[in-house]
């Protein structure tokens, strides 16, 4: 039997920084809905440690950042740092929003597994989650 | 739930169960997890939570969509908190019956408890568990009776009867209406009249509060008299205000049960759900398993081609098991 093969990918949207919009990340809850995807969202002004809190207490797959502040380098990093802390190491870490390229790299090496420019389609995002969300136990 | 699976998963399931007992919080959202998709990592820890849950007093809030449900829990947890009690919330919003997606957005009004060690906010999408969603719920609230909380709530969307059904196991069962969401009171519609021990009328700060209270009235004077006779009560939820006098008639209901052998009445009747369908689950896969592939399509197929009807069908397989 497949990874989870009758449960569908849960994933948290969070918005984490002081930026009060939050009509991307709400598309992109939608889309993936759509998608198939079960999307918990939590809303703006998230801190590193309610985005992790919620991520543990739901039990998440994965978790999509959706960031415009420019704060993405202390914020990121920390969440990944955070999220390992509390044993979920496994949990996959993508991000969107507003990142120069010459940021990705660093943000690859403290966790983030993707980071999905202006243009990506939610069909491109589902996509790579369905891809790299790790299997967990079937059991 | 393929049996090679089921060795690890049993094991799995002690050691998480275990784990959540000693406070683990991410071994109980894992268990949560096997829970919802009823694994047999579930199945050994529920063997050992059964016996420790039934210390938590469980609040089941149904209302339609936009009725301030979530705002309403926020406003619970502000109060119970500051009572020191401890609480966990399980909300249910419901799964997009083409694609299984879903929204889970109630967190976004509890955001001030979202790192309260006492809280535990859980969502959970109704998926395809016809007639199974108040047995997994009933199911996710007994793990978190065991694992210490003092309240558990229960959200939930009051439109279909799976709906109704999770709230009508828990012990006390607020039914939310608010001004402005139809011209007819949504508990009509749903059917809900009967399992509400208490009504609220939520966002009391707008116009037509008076008019809801007078349908509202009007629907229990028709209803079956009850022992219980359900307050009405109004708040607005996103001030707090009516929410202590709330949680006094959540309290009052509490001994009201106890006095009268309620809790026993509701224990009695959640034990029928959850064995019950646990017991179609595991006759039918039984049933099957017996059958075979080979038999099931020939019944199937025979159906299918009116050289045989359902009720034999049925009768032949079960005669083999
Ligand atoms: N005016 C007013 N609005 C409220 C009240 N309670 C909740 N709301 C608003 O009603 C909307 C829906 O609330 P929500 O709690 O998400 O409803 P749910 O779908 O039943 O969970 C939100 O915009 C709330 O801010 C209230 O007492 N008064
Ligand atoms: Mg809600």
């Amino acid at each position: 039997m497949g990874p989870m093969s009758d449960r569908p990918i849960k994933v948290l949207i969070a918005k984490p920084g002081l930026d009060g919009h939050d009509r991307g990340a709400k598309v992109l809850a939608r889309g993936l809905r759509d998608e198939g995807f079960e999307v918990v969202y939590t809303g703006l002004r998230q801190t590193p440690d309610m985005i992790v809190t919620a991520a543990l207490q739901e039990d998440v797959d994965t978790v999509g950042l959706s960031i415009l502040s420019g704060a993405h380098m202390t914020l990121l990093p920390r969440i990944c740092e955070l999220l390992r802390e509390r044993g979920l190491g496994d949990v996959l870490v993508t991000a969107g929003g507003i990142i120069p390229d010459e940021d990705v790299p660093r943000l690859r090496d403290a966790g983030v597994a993707a980071v999905f420019g202006p243009g990506t389609t939610i069909g491109e995002v589902a996509a790579f989650l369905r891809e790299n969300v790790r299997p967990r136990d079937a059991a | 739930m393929t049996t090679a699976a089921a060795p690890d998963g049993h094991a799995r399931g002690a050691a998480l169960a275990e784990a959540a007992l000693a406070g683990d919080r991410r071994a109980l959202a894992r268990l949560l997890t096997a829970v919802e998709s009823r694994t047999p990592t579930a199945e050994s820890a529920i063997r050992i939570l059964h016996p420790r849950a039934g210390g938590a007093h469980v609040i089941g809030i149904t209302g339609a969509p936009g009725s301030g449900k979530s705002t309403l829990v926020n406003a619970l947890l502000r109060e119970l908190r500051a009572r020191g009690r401890s609480v966990a919330v399980i909300a249910v919003d419901p799964s997009s019956p083409i694609t299984g997606g879903a929204i889970l957005g109630d967190r976004v009004r509890m955001q001030e408890h979202a790192t309260d060690d006492g809280v535990f906010i859980r969502s959970m999408a109704a998926r395809g568990h016809a007639g199974g969603l108040a047995a997994t719920t009933d199911a996710a609230v007994a793990v978190l009776d065991a694992a210490g909380f003092d309240v558990v709530i229960v959200e939930t969307v009051g439109t279909g009867q799976s709906e109704v059904e999770v709230v009508a196991t828990t012990d006390t069962t607020v039914v939310l209406e608010a001004p402005g969401m139809g011209d007819e009171i949504q508990a009509i519609k749903a059917g809900i009249m009967e399992v509400a021990d208490l009504f609220v009328i939520n966002k009391a700060d707008r116009d037509g509060a008076d008019q809801v209270e007078r349908e509202l009235e009007g629907m229990k004077s028709l209803a079956m008299a009850r022992d219980w006779d359900p307050p009405v009560l109004r708040t607005v939820a996103q001030q707090g205000a009516g929410v202590a006098e709330l949680l006094a008639q959540v309290r009052e209901h509490g001994h009201w049960l106890r006095g009268h052998g309620g809790l026993a009445r509701k224990a009695r009747e959640r034990a029928r759900l959850r064995f019950e369908s646990l017991l179609a689950e595991a006759s039918v896969r039984r049933a099957k398993a017996l059958a075979g592939p080979a038999r099931l399509e020939a019944a199937l197929q025979g159906i299918a081609d009116r050289t045989l009807d359902p009720y034999t069908a049925v009768d032949e397989i079960l005669s083999q098991a």
